[in-house]
């Protein structure tokens, strides 16, 4: 198979453009901040930004003027409090920079990427009744059951011109595996035209068939294989890294503040070079805190040989 | 007797909605205070809790108290990791949850709540994470259970915004539409705040039935924005046992991010 391995700055200058629609999936695991930063860097302009929960990447993205619309279902930093940057667009204390929003339910934004991936015209959920969310976004629209059986919600596919995931593995050609939170990493990435997946390790096609049902996204659908160790930071990823809670506490007031935010993009986007850059100035007694406290493992398990 | 140490209102209201959960079997578990209280039921009340995770998580075995509902610590030891769509499909809109445990920005007399907007929508005053995974957990789980604290901003007359439906406009209305609908939820049936525990009565209005130690009728009163009913049989809430405050203090939140 082909090599599709290739580097962030690449991946980004080829497959995300101007305008796109383009979702950074990965719910609150293995979010590609590594992506987010170099889309930045690379000054994409007027994109339309989709993720359940926009996080700090989205804040940051926001921040730094590349994003026309959000689409979400959850806007917040968890356990924390807001997202400075956008609430500042939404709110319009920033009126020179509008951000348009299109808000859904976590439910709900799942079944657009799953209707996107199944190429169907529409999910349907029971969800949303007797609620202001049908008003406020009139994509969301009650249907009858064609059997008679009375009536849900639907909501439109969504289907991402790129979709960008974070994994713990790929083979070059980019069979990509994953193990702990799932989120809708699979339904997003098989909506999407393209698909750019970011992993700490590359590895043999043999250890992806050594473990076929680990296989989330295979290298079918996949574009560009990025190698970027710690690209998932502040996130986690399982089995490697923690969440680092300390930069999800500190983004706090730093968020709140357009000047401070602007700084810290600076310092820690622009200022770098790459992520290695990134890794190398958030210095190695943090990355060494992340580390997880022990091993735990899974059970291996036998699938057997028949010639 | 032991000396029972001060208590914080954070603290009464966590250990009030955590003996809330006692002989409850699958929870699904919200962001904030609705976390610590669910883990320290786990740890109190209710050892065989199933803790659900909205990020794809049954049967969680937290070892530590999370900050956010995603964290790896729900993973290692669960029972299952499972994609959102069928966490949402399979676990959430197939019946199987008992109690959706939520928190809310704005809740009025009938236990309907906003965490979308504070103000108008398309112009907010103040913009609120929006709903997550709460609207469908208030239709779908077999009963919604409320954890936040009172004042006149967040307990309203009328809530700027509809973003999780509890008994609608009254519990006739409320049950005549769920039963229409083929909801699977009866709504909201317990909301516990920093002042007292509250149920819901037979006009589906909620109804102080227990007032926290050191709160008053008055507090209660000057922090709610409707006139509350109150139980003719108001009774106290125990306080916290040294062994339940001992559990928040020392092992879910050393660091007093969720009991400050």
């Amino acid at each position: 198979m082909t090599s599709k391995v290739a580097s962030m700055a690449d991946a980004v200058r080829d497959l995300v453009r101007d305008g796109d629609t383009v979702a950074i999936e990965g719910f609150t695991h293995l979010i590609s901040f590594a992506a987010g930063h170099e889309i930045i860097r690379q000054r994409r302009r007027d994109l339309t930004l989709c993720r359940l929960t926009p996080d700090l990447i989205y804040d940051q993205m926001v921040a730094a003027g590349v994003a026309r619309k959000l689409v979400f279902s959850w806007l917040g930093n968890p356990g924390v409090g807001g997202l400075g940057a956008i609430r500042r667009r939404i709110e319009g204390e920033i009126p020179e920079e509008p951000l348009e929003v299109e808000e859904y339910s976590h439910f709900g934004m799942v079944g657009r990427y799953t209707a996107g991936a199944m190429n169907l015209p529409f999910f349907p959920l029971r969800s949303y009744f007797e609620t202001d969310l049908p008003v406020a976004n009139p994509l969301i629209r009650p249907i009858a059951s064609p059997y008679g059986d009375g009536t849900v919600y639907a909501v439109p596919p969504l289907r991402p011109d790129v979709t960008i995931v974070h994994a713990q593995r790929a083979s070059a050609g980019g069979d990509t595996q994953v193990w702990g939170l799932l989120g809708c990493q699979k339904e997003a990435a098989f909506a999407a035209e393209r698909v750019i997946v970011v992993v700490e390790d590359l590895v043999d096609e043999a250890v992806i068939r050594a473990d076929p049902n680990r296989t989330i996204i295979p290298g079918l659908i996949v574009d560009a294989v990025v190698v970027e160790p710690w690209g998932a930071h502040p996130s986690y990823v399982q089995g490697a890294y923690d969440r680092d809670n300390r930069f999800y506490l500190d983004w706090d007031p730093i968020s709140r503040d357009e000047a401070a935010t602007q700084a810290w993009l600076r310092e820690w986007v622009h200022g770098v070079e790459d992520r290695a850059g990134y890794i190398e100035k958030l210095g190695a007694e943090r990355v060494a805190s992340l580390r997880p406290s022990a091993s735990a493992p899974s059970g291996s398990v036998d699938y057997g040989a028949y010639r | 007797m032991t000396e029972l140490a001060p208590f914080s209102k954070s603290e009464m209201m966590i250990v009030a909605a955590a003996r809330a959960l006692a002989g409850q079997g699958v929870c699904f578990v919200g962001v904030g205070l609705p976390n610590i209280a669910v883990n320290l039921a786990k740890r109190t009340v209710a050892p065989d809790l199933e803790l659900v995770y909205e990020a794809g998580v049954f049967g969680a075995r937290p070892a530590r108290l999370p900050l956010s509902i995603g964290d790896p610590t729900i993973v290692t030891g669960a029972t299952a990791v499972v994609s959102m769509l069928e966490l949402f499909g399979y676990y959430l809109q197939r019946g199987l949850i008992d109690v959706g445990f939520l928190g809310a920005a704005q809740i009025d007399r009938f236990g309907n709540i906003n965490t979308t907007v504070i103000g108008d929508y398309a112009h907010p005053k103040t913009r609120l994470p929006g709903s997550g995974g709460a609207c469908e957990i208030a239709i779908n789980a077999r009963q919604v259970f409320v954890i936040m604290r009172q004042s006149k901003r967040s307990f309203v007359e009328a809530i700027d915004f509809r973003t999780s439906p509890g008994n609608l406009g009254g519990a006739e209305e409320a049950e005549r539409i769920r039963r229409e609908g083929g909801w699977l939820g009866r709504g909201p049936t317990v909301v516990v705040t920093d002042l007292g525990i509250y149920h819901f009565d037979e006009r589906g209005e909620m109804r102080l039935d227990s007032l926290h130690p050191g709160a008053t009728l008055d507090a209660v009163r000057e922090t709610i924005g409707w006139e509350v009913v109150v139980s003719n049989d108001l009774a106290e809430t125990p306080p916290p046992s040294a062994e339940e405050l001992r559990l928040i203090r020392e092992e879910l939140d050393p660091g007093g991010v969720y009991t400050k």
